[in-house]
């Protein structure tokens, strides 16, 4: 009963707060409510017993992330661009054809949803050793791409550190 | 218990608010944080399967996904900054530099 | 009857008791952390400190919240109203929240999460927004630029301070606080033993999490006046304040729990020293003794009542712990000793952290950054490469396991004497070069 009560909070917070993200006009305020969106998916991977993806989520994506995005708006932050139009001429359009192919992933979503009935019984018990199992498969199964994501990071971080030089 | 497609219409719920706000924002910035939303919406499918299924191999997938975020945001931030040095706009219509 | 009630409520509304307490006794208890600061501050530089409100100015910290309560709520102009009201509140709850994790006892814990650790470092990097937040939306340029540092200097030294916590994470073997405690009991050996860098890396990387000096450059009242806490007055400064106090425990207990044992006794596994568990009765008999020492020594009248009330709670405090040690072993026990162990080492490690304040000068900003990224960084990425190996040679060729450690631990000594030196070699090179 409480789990349903936390889902529906969670699920809505998240997705008001990404109406809120994609609407207001200031950039800081979106990313507030870009971060509350976060946070309450965080909390819905905690309803789906994934306590290590909880905690990675917090860390990296609302401690890291949310924090350089943050840093950027105050940096090119312009009072200019405020008070300026804040959607494109094909906002109609894009909505329309977005909400179009929304509406058709919904119905095969519920038309299959008889389909992922059947294996929620054995939906698993309350898992302490999760951030155990996850890294026993990290380590393991996945090797190599953990090793490819560490490549990829360094030449994000190569990457980020010349593009933001004033002189190369 | 929540079934599993509730989870499912969340993720396509957010996705969606995510593709609207890539192809309808102009601030640039906003269009980045809109495809943090739709990798987020992606995370809870994996994640939602993942229990589904019993196995923690969806939870492995999203953490690559949240690493590949990570990466591609420094990088697109890093591009938005070294524009702004340039152009002093953060308007995606008034990047039009190559326009003929 | 009573017993099933009891259990039920132990389970169901045990956690909210204790978060009400928490919430209720740690304000006062930053308080006084903020008294005792004071008064270390003086004893250090030969004077004495509070002493007129209440005796020895045990009062010091009441009148003070009283002032901030009283004082106007004085709201800049230009300001973003509702970000300039949250920030404050950002910096405050992550302070607080992260005490649900914490382990004060073996029964003494609002909620034993298998993540505790990790769910206190990511609570912990929710703090940040507080001081982004706070300095953005006061519009003043030195506000924006305090709170910038603040944050650059925050998110460099979180990530060293990480590197060195999975240091006594690798030791211990688990990410449970009170796990963690149980695996020093079980290896009868506290972790700041076996990982001493670590902990040292922890103990500057915190000092700088917390924004003390000598790392304070950001809130220094000669640089930025109060950095991105200038504009902030009144009720919304205290709790700014707040939030830097209880975040000093916080990484307090964070570092008890992981390299002093906390709530272990010294040698709490040798039954010869066990006299040791009256030693915290004894040391606060003495205390009372001393007020009442004090008592007709005092100028005036309320101040002799006050000090003979402090001489009777103290009288109270070491009959508990009296009758606590006398008791058998069983759970109440534990949890009133643990906890009087655990207190003591939290303390001991505030007051490390203010006898540093109070001794070196303070850093710049881009020494403070230099030091972050090319010496804590890397040595403590080379630390958790250097414990692994410790522990393989340990459990898998069957070393002893503190001749290993000290081993690697001596290595990683080498290495990180290599690095701090590396700015001297970097200005010599030139000088013989050119």
């Amino acid at each position: 009963m409480v789990n349903q009560f936390l889902f529906y909070f969670f699920a809505a917070m998240a997705v008001i707060s990404a109406v809120l993200v994609v609407t207001v006009r200031n950039a800081v305020h979106s990313a507030i409510f870009l971060i509350t969106s976060l946070l309450s998916t965080a909390g819905i991977y905690l309803l789906l017993q994934a306590q290590f993806l909880f905690a990675v989520q917090i860390i990296l994506y609302v401690g890291g992330i949310m924090v350089l995005f943050v840093f950027v708006i105050m940096l090119v932050n312009l009072d200019v661009a405020v008070r300026q139009i804040q959607f494109n001429r094909q906002k109609w359009v894009a909505g329309l054809v977005t909400l179009a192919v929304a509406a058709l992933l919904g119905m095969v979503i519920l038309q299959g949803s008889q389909a992922f009935t059947l294996a929620d019984g054995r939906a698993p018990a309350l898992d302490p050793q999760n951030t155990e199992r996850v890294g026993e498969v990290l380590f393991q199964k996945y090797m190599l791409p953990f090793e490819i994501a560490s490549i990829l990071l360094l030449v994000a971080l190569i990457g980020a550190v010349v593009m933001a030089k004033k002189r190369i | 218990m929540i079934p599993t497609s509730y989870y499912l219409i969340l993720s396509l719920a957010l996705l969606t608010i995510g593709v609207i706000g890539v192809l309808t924002r102009r601030n640039v910035i906003i269009v980045l944080m809109s495809i943090e939303l739709i990798l987020n919406a992606v995370n809870i499918n994996l994640i939602a399967f993942s229990r589904h299924f019993g196995s923690v191999d969806g939870q492995v997938f999203a953490i690559f996904v949240i690493t590949a975020a990570a990466a591609e945001a420094a990088i697109g931030l890093g591009i938005i900054i070294a524009f702004f040095r340039n152009r002093e706009t953060v308007l995606a219509d008034e990047m039009d530099l190559l326009k003929w | 009857m009573i017993e099933a009630l009891l259990q039920y409520f132990k389970e169901n509304y045990l956690p909210y008791v204790w978060a009400v307490v928490i919430v209720a006794v740690l304000p006062l208890l930053a308080g006084y952390v903020v008294l005792m600061e004071r008064k270390i501050m003086a004893d250090m530089q030969v004077r004495l400190g509070p002493m007129r409100v209440g005796p020895h100015g045990l009062l010091q910290p009441i009148a003070d919240a009283v002032k901030l309560l009283m004082k106007e709520d004085i709201i800049p102009e230009g300001v973003d109203f509702w970000i300039f009201w949250l920030a404050p509140l950002l910096s405050v709850g992550a302070a607080l929240l992260a005490y649900a994790a914490l382990a004060i006892g073996p029964a003494f814990q609002i909620a034993d999460l298998n993540i505790g650790l990790l769910f206190i470092l990511a609570i912990s990097s929710m703090g940040i927004y507080g001081i982004i937040l706070g300095g953005w939306s006061s519009n003043n340029n030195y506000s924006m630029l305090g709170a910038l540092r603040s944050s650059a200097q925050l998110i460099s030294y979180e990530t060293a301070a990480g590197f060195a916590l999975i240091g006594g994470l690798l030791l211990a073997g688990s990410l449970s606080m009170k796990q963690i405690v149980l695996a020093q009991q079980q290896q009868q050996i506290w972790f700041i033993v076996l990982a001493p860098i670590g902990f040292f890396i922890y103990l500057v990387g915190s000092i700088a999490e917390t924004n003390r000096a000598p790392f304070d450059l950001p809130e220094a009242e000669s640089e930025l006046v109060a950095g991105y806490m200038t504009e902030y007055s009144g009720f919304r400064w205290a709790l700014y304040f707040l939030a830097e106090y209880a975040n000093m425990i916080v990484v307090a207990s964070v570092a008890t729990t992981l390299f002093l044992g906390g709530w272990l006794r010294p040698f709490s596994n040798v039954r010869a020293l066990d006299f040791l568990d009256y030693a915290p009765a004894l040391l606060t008999l003495l205390v009372a003794g001393y007020c009442f020492y004090r008592t007709p020594r005092q100028p005036v009248q309320v101040q002799k009542l006050v000090m003979a009330a402090v001489g009777l709670l103290c009288l109270l405090v070491a009959a508990i712990l009296g009758g606590a040690a006398a008791l058998q072993a069983g759970p109440v026990r534990e949890g009133i000793l643990g906890a009087f162990w655990f207190l003591a080492k939290v303390f001991a490690y505030i007051y490390a952290f203010m006898w540093v304040r109070f001794t070196f000068p303070r850093y710049r900003f881009d020494q403070l950054m230099r030091l972050g990224w090319q010496f804590l960084i890397p040595v403590s990425i080379i630390n958790v490469m250097a414990l692994g190996l410790g522990l393989v040679l340990h459990r898998q060729m069957g070393w002893m396991l503190v001749p290993a450690l000290l081993l690697v631990n001596l290595i990683v000594l080498l290495i990180a004497a290599w690095f701090a030196t590396a700015g001297e070699r970097r200005e010599a090179a030139p000088e013989s070069g050119a």
